[in-house]
């Protein structure tokens, strides 16, 4: 493996270790291990408990929003290390 | 119309769209019917794995759960969605990269073991029947309530429309057929749930309904959920009764499931490059995520009806939905007390005197969406279209199966196993004899499913992330990874999960209580501490075994970068 594959191979799983850790920080964390201290406070606006949002609705919004910044952020860094399938 | 009327119409449209898309998109070579010719766009390719993905479980069953569970339902939330994270990130983009037309293919090339590859087929095999299985349930209940026919007939109705676009179109049949079943059941979904939410909270969007007040007490709609629960006896709605452990655990067998299912895995081939693999998993999540944020708001709609529209109201006075479900031994009752009046309480009610009160009234899961328009009293062409809903959603996701089932026989066990010299003809002949086969298999379970058709389900995800989760990751992200750790681990993996599967729920289904499982953890959850024990073996035995040989190295350092993607084809190595 060239240093060059080397260096996009890290990145890459650098990206994908932070976006997991969001991921389990949203669902696991926010939705099941938290919800019972985050429940104590409601989701602004709303009389909704903030736990339960998450575990029902909030950790889905997330992961949507999580897959597109990796797309796009894989792109670009695909160009950048040249290593992208052109146009 | 009446309502027999308005579903017989709208079934029989929708039911002639599919079979006309069929006829416009069917397979031509083997290429067309395994991958669709890797000529599907990224949009129209999440538009597809959201229907292959969302079956009868989604559509009619989740709602209904979640309705009945209160928070402890999130775990089909967080687990049917999260899992997509995982697909895009760690597993879509190479496995299309490589460009295998299987998911054994991927293993047995990888792990270079024919063994591995048997393994991997019979776990394909297995998940994909069981699921199918209860695909047909859905089509059974469907067919059984709102057409009125014999069951019987129902799911061999439903059956042939699967055959004829199935095993004639392939994977680009079903490809563009599941695009018009997304469109059918994302619409059947909706419009109920945007009747509900306005008839209950005034709010055109169900997602905001769900966080808003009810109309008729001015509190929170949830708050309101919570008053009436306590004041029945049930756990708080948004509290739930499940350990924070089982619910952990189930949640990540639900997840990595998700991610390890054939399925699932084989849509991401169907598109033309590594990039478009990434954004047909966005795609495929957004289109999921319209139903899935919908589906906790239709449950808090339904629990608020329900239990305003049936608590303590004399039987002789049911509304005709109630009959018509009893009908089908769907609904229960039983005067437990003999006051004429219908108890339907949680474990904790108690009278005015404080003397326990028994609940008389049992419903069903899966019913819950299919009355959940005749509750509100919404339209009859509703309730007609949340049937041709259900069925769009059980045909696509049985059709997706059954391409599984016959791509593991013609190609993995034929080509790829014991008939290496077979034409591309004899080979495209095998998998529409192989699909046929697998429709009448499927058929029988739905005409006659055998009583455990829930617990097998979850078998199913339990398998998925303890057998094929771990070991396809590791073969993309361990360079070190062996033929011998990766069998190992899917061996102890599946025996671990299967072995307290079938303990508690066959053999000795009387200790299936909390206190009875490992850590607290339910069968439905040990899927995710088998895909731990999966892990860990796997890399343990590959530490003190020889490395893989070079060509591995080579086919790992071509999938982990996207250029130079063909389209899928054959390795040997």
């Amino acid at each position: 493996m060239t240093d060059a594959a080397e260096a996009y191979w890290k990145a890459n799983v650098r990206l994908v270790l932070l976006l997991l850790g969001v991921w389990f920080a949203v669902s696991y964390g926010a939705g099941i291990l938290l919800v019972d201290v985050l429940d104590r406070f409601t989701l602004p606006g709303t009389d909704v408990p903030l736990g339960f949002w998450f575990a029902q609705q909030g950790s889905i919004y997330v992961f949507v929003v999580l897959i597109f910044v990796y797309v796009a952020r894989m792109n670009r860094m695909d160009r950048a290390h040249g290593v992208d399938e052109g146009p | 119309m009446n309502v027999q009327a308005w579903t017989f119409a709208l079934v029989g449209v929708t039911f002639a769209l599919y079979i006309g898309v069929a006829i416009w998109s069917r397979a031509r070579s083997t290429k067309d019917f395994y991958v669709a010719g890797t000529g599907v766009s990224p949009l129209a390719n999440g538009m597809a794995t959201a229907a292959d993905w969302m079956s009868a479980a989604s559509f009619l069953s989740m709602a209904g759960l979640i309705s009945f569970q209160g928070y402890d339902g999130s775990v089909y939330l967080m687990g049917w969605t999260g899992g997509y994270v995982l697909l895009a990130l760690l597993l879509a983009p190479y496995l299309r990269k490589y460009g295998a037309f299987t998911v054994p293919d991927f293993v047995g090339d990888r792990y270079y073991s024919q063994f591995a590859r048997f393994v991997a087929v019979i776990c394909a095999l297995f998940v994909s029947f069981t699921y199918v299985a209860g695909q047909m349930r859905g089509v059974g209940i469907v067919f059984g309530r709102f057409l009125e026919v014999d069951v019987t007939v129902g799911v061999v109705i439903g059956m042939g429309i699967v055959f004829f676009y199935a095993v004639l179109g392939g994977m680009k049949g079903i490809t563009y057929t599941q695009v018009t079943q997304y469109c059918v059941l994302i619409f059947a979904y909706l419009v109920p749930a945007i009747f509900l939410s306005m008839l209950i909270t005034g709010n055109v969007v169900p997602q905001f309904g769900f966080l808003g007040s009810d109309l008729s007490s001015g509190v929170s709609l949830l708050e309101r959920l919570d008053g009436l629960h306590t004041e029945l006896g049930f756990a708080a709605y948004t509290a739930g009764t499940k350990s924070t452990i089982d619910v952990f655990f189930i949640t990540v067998a639900l997840m990595v499931g998700t991610a390890g299912l054939p399925h699932v895995i084989i849509r991401f081939y169907t598109v033309p490059r590594v990039r478009d693999a990434r954004i047909s998993a966005g795609w495929a999540l957004l289109f999921i995520a319209v139903l899935y944020t919908t589906a906790p708001a239709v449950a808090a709609f339904a629990r608020t009806n329900l239990l305003t529209t049936v608590s303590d109201r004399p039987y002789a006075d049911v509304p005709e939905w109630f009959t018509t479900w009893e009908d089908v031994g769907l609904i229960t009752f039983d005067d437990a007390n003999g006051d004429g009046a219908i108890q339907y309480v949680g474990p904790r009610a108690v009278d005015a005197a404080g003397q326990p009160v028994a609940n008389e009234l049992r419903i069903d899961n899966d019913i819950m969406v299919l009355a959940n328009p005749e509750i509100a009293g919404l339209p009859d062409w509703v309730v007609g279209l949340v049937a041709a809903g259900g069925l769009a959603a059980a045909l696509s996701t049985a059709a997706g199966l059954l391409l599984v089932v016959s791509s593991a026989v013609s190609h993995d066990l034929l080509k790829r196993g014991f008939a290496p010299g077979i034409s591309e003809k004899g080979e495209l002949v095998a998998a529409r004899v192989s699909a046929g086969v697998a429709v009448v298999v499927a058929g029988w379970l739905g005409v006659d499913p055998p009583a455990f058709v829930a617990e097998v389900v979850a078998f199913a995800f339990g398998l998925a992330a303890s057998s094929f989760f771990p070991v396809i990751l590791l073969g993309i992200f361990s360079r070190r990874m062996n033929r011998e750790g990766a069998v190992a681990g899917m061996i102890t993996g599946i025996t671990f999960t299967a072995s307290y599967i079938v303990y508690f729920s066959f053999i000795n289904p009387a200790a299936d209580t909390p206190e009875h499982w490992w850590w607290g953890i339910s069968p439905e959850g040990i899927g995710g501490v088998g895909m731990l024990l999966n892990f860990a073996v796997a890399l343990g035995v590959s530490r003190v075994t020889p490395p893989p040989p070079e060509p591995i190295q080579i086919m790992l350092d071509k999938i982990r970068v996207p250029r130079g993607a063909g389209e899928a084809h054959e390795i040997s190595f």
